[in-house]
């Protein structure tokens, strides 16, 4: 996985030339800085960070979220628990951080799945061109018109609501886009002088396009890996809501969300909170996404 | 431009053989079948029901019948609701499909384009930041959240609409908004950047120049070009409202066929399935096909790519 955020130490390629390598540097270390200027993008990467954290360590200093405590029951946010309780008597808060953890877990896996086969496809597509590129866009272009959702629906209710199928069905769907992108880059640097060079010094066709294309459009990918990731944890999300993604005793933010929504009427947190911080999730992604869009000038608009 | 809706309508129909196709046997390969769930039904009335419907032949040969009727515009009986055809159900529910996804499609249009024009024209201004961050918070809280959000405040808050159901025009109201809302802040985002780049351009200085009044200039000649990203987002828009009606029909409990086709892919009833799926990649084959063209024949442009 590419680190998300670009340090300006961070040598793009173990493969340039001490002249490329200065260049990469500043690129890089000018795109960090005009990311810190902008404040939304900050404040996006910060809470991602925080969010982060928290889900990945403060479960082990929450009480568990499959505590029950039916005596209890449901309970409005208090000292005792911050967020409430649900109607089995469990800590809300920790429910979200657990829940947190499979949410991300899924956004992280399925988007690697899609940025897999979308930077693979679209960097064979671009790099050999003629009619197999045609050939391979006409497929992206056909597919591109296919219900997926309803695909994924299907996948979901007929062969199990496994989790891992789970992860590999979304990020099936999501990298059409990626594909495209990556292509467009390719065939913009497929002419360039130092491709040129490691064609000529003998190197495979392999090697060419993972050690010295794809490095070189580091850029536009990380952009749109950053925003994929909110598209895929909003198509759990959505899966989950129906009743066919994350499955009990798991839990998402999905799945609090459709708890949430079925007992609003009485105990509004169940939905407040877990809907909350879904949204300031996909809030955070998007607007350090934007950033580091705007950062590393990708011509390239959204679609 | 004839031969081009010409070839595109020829390249839909392999598209709908593989979906068809690769729904049908899908289906077919799954452990379980429509009858299973039946509590206690003696092998014998299992045969007999299979061989009613037909599952008892060879998958080639039911393949080969289901395709025949379909070429006549039959979708088979339902499995799962004794006595209907899937026509039937069909022609029940997809109205009201149809009717929520078409307000809220308008109600997009209307509310994204509206925002977004007021925030090109008025660029860098407390109205911009308004719109521009309504649009981004309209993205991020998604319809699953939103739609129960306004159900807690407009239904069991204020009590002004029904929390559910789907009777008066007014029960219209918090699910065309709630679908149309994501929606509406995808179109704000483009048309505000699709404004902004035609608002710089030399036509408009051009028309500004000539005495064009204000309005003039943005209605007459901006928005032409300025809504072009619009209609390409309308393809996957419209997929994307068809798809959303599952949640928000499960949520305000309408009637329609988005939650048709959730219950009957988990009642394996085949043939609803399979007739669901066939209607909703034609509608969205279709669809796409159709802004296609409306986008080249606003964008003569794209006629040489």
């Amino acid at each position: 996985m590419v680190s998300l955020s670009p340090s300006p130490d961070r040598i793009p390629s173990p493969a340039v030339t001490p002249e490329q390598l200065e260049t990469g540097n500043s690129l890089w270390h000018d795109a960090w800085s005009r990311l810190r200027k902008n404040k939304l993008a900050v404040f996006g990467g910060v809470t991602l960070i925080v969010l982060g954290l928290l889900c990945g360590i403060g479960p082990f200093f929450t009480q568990s979220y499959q505590t029950q405590n039916l005596d209890l029951g449901a309970t409005p946010p208090s000292a005792a628990h911050w967020l409430g309780t649900d109607t089995l008597g469990r800590d809300l808060f920790s429910r979200i951080l657990f829940g947190g953890r499979i949410s991300i877990l899924v956004g992280l896996v399925a988007t690697f799945v899609a940025l897999a086969i979308g930077v693979t496809y679209g960097a064979v597509s671009g790099f050999f061109g003629g009619k197999l590129d045609a050939f391979m866009m006409r497929i992206v272009d056909i597919m591109y018109a296919l219900p997926f959702t309803i695909f994924v629906i299907l996948l979901m209710v007929f062969f199990g609501r496994n989790i891992f199928l789970l992860f590999f069905a979304i990020g099936a769907v999501e990298w059409l886009t990626m594909a495209r992108i990556v292509r467009g880059q390719i065939m913009t640097i497929k002419k360039m002088e130092y491709i040129e060079a490691a064609r000529a010094l003998g190197l495979g066709k392999r090697r060419i396009i993972f050690r010295h294309m794809i490095p070189n459009i580091l850029g536009p990918i990380i952009v749109y890996t950053t925003l994929t990731i909110p598209a895929v944890m909003l198509l759990e999300a959505f899966l989950s809501f129906l009743g066919l993604g994350v499955q009990p005793p798991m839990s998402s933010w999905g799945v609090l969300i459709k708890d949430g929504a079925e007992k609003m009427e009485e105990f509004w947190w169940l939905l407040v909170f877990p809907g909350g911080v879904f949204s300031l999730t996909l809030f955070s992604l998007n607007f350090l996404g934007d950033g580091l869009r705007d950062a590393l000038d990708v011509r390239s608009s959204k679609d | 431009m004839l031969r081009f809706t010409f070839r595109r309508l020829l390249q839909i129909i392999p598209v709908l053989w593989i979906i068809i196709t690769a729904t049908f046997f899908m289906i077919r390969f799954v452990p379980g079948g429509p009858f299973t769930a039946e509590k206690a039904v003696t092998p014998e009335i299992l045969r007999n029901l299979e061989a009613h419907y037909g599952l008892d032949k060879p998958l080639y040969r039911q393949y080969f019948d289901y395709m025949g009727s379909l070429l006549r515009g039959d979708l088979g009986p339902s499995f799962k609701y004794p006595n209907r055809t899937v026509n039937e159900i069909i022609g029940d529910k997809l109205p009201t499909s149809l009717e929520l996804g078409f307000i809220s499609l308008a109600v997009a249009l209307v509310l994204g384009i509206t925002l977004g024009t007021l925030a090109a024209i008025k660029r860098n201004t407390w109205l911009d930041y308004v719109c521009s961050s309504s649009a981004m918070i309209g993205i991020c809280v998604p319809t699953f959240v939103l739609g129960p959000l306004f159900v807690l405040t407009f239904a069991i808050h204020f009590q002004w609409l029904n929390a559910s159901g789907w009777y008066g025009p007014s029960d219209r109201i918090l699910p065309c908004l709630t679908l149309g809302c994501v929606y509406a802040a995808y179109i704000a985002r483009l048309t505000r950047g699709g404004m902004l780049e035609v608002l710089n351009q030399d036509y408009i200085r051009t028309a500004r120049a000539k005495g064009a009044g204000e309005l003039r200039v943005v209605f007459k000649h901006a928005m032409r070009g300025g809504l072009l990203p619009v209609i390409s987002f309308l393809g996957p828009g419209i997929a994307g409202i068809l798809t959303g009606s599952f949640v928000i029909e499960t949520i305000f409990q309408i009637p329609g066929l988005g939650r048709e086709f959730v219950n009957s892919a988990f009642n394996r009833d085949y043939t609803l399935v399979l007739g669901t799926v066939i209607l909703y990649a034609t509608l969205i084959v279709v669809l796409n096909l159709v802004v296609d063209i409306v986008q080249i024949w606003l964008n003569p442009k794209l006629k040489f790519e």
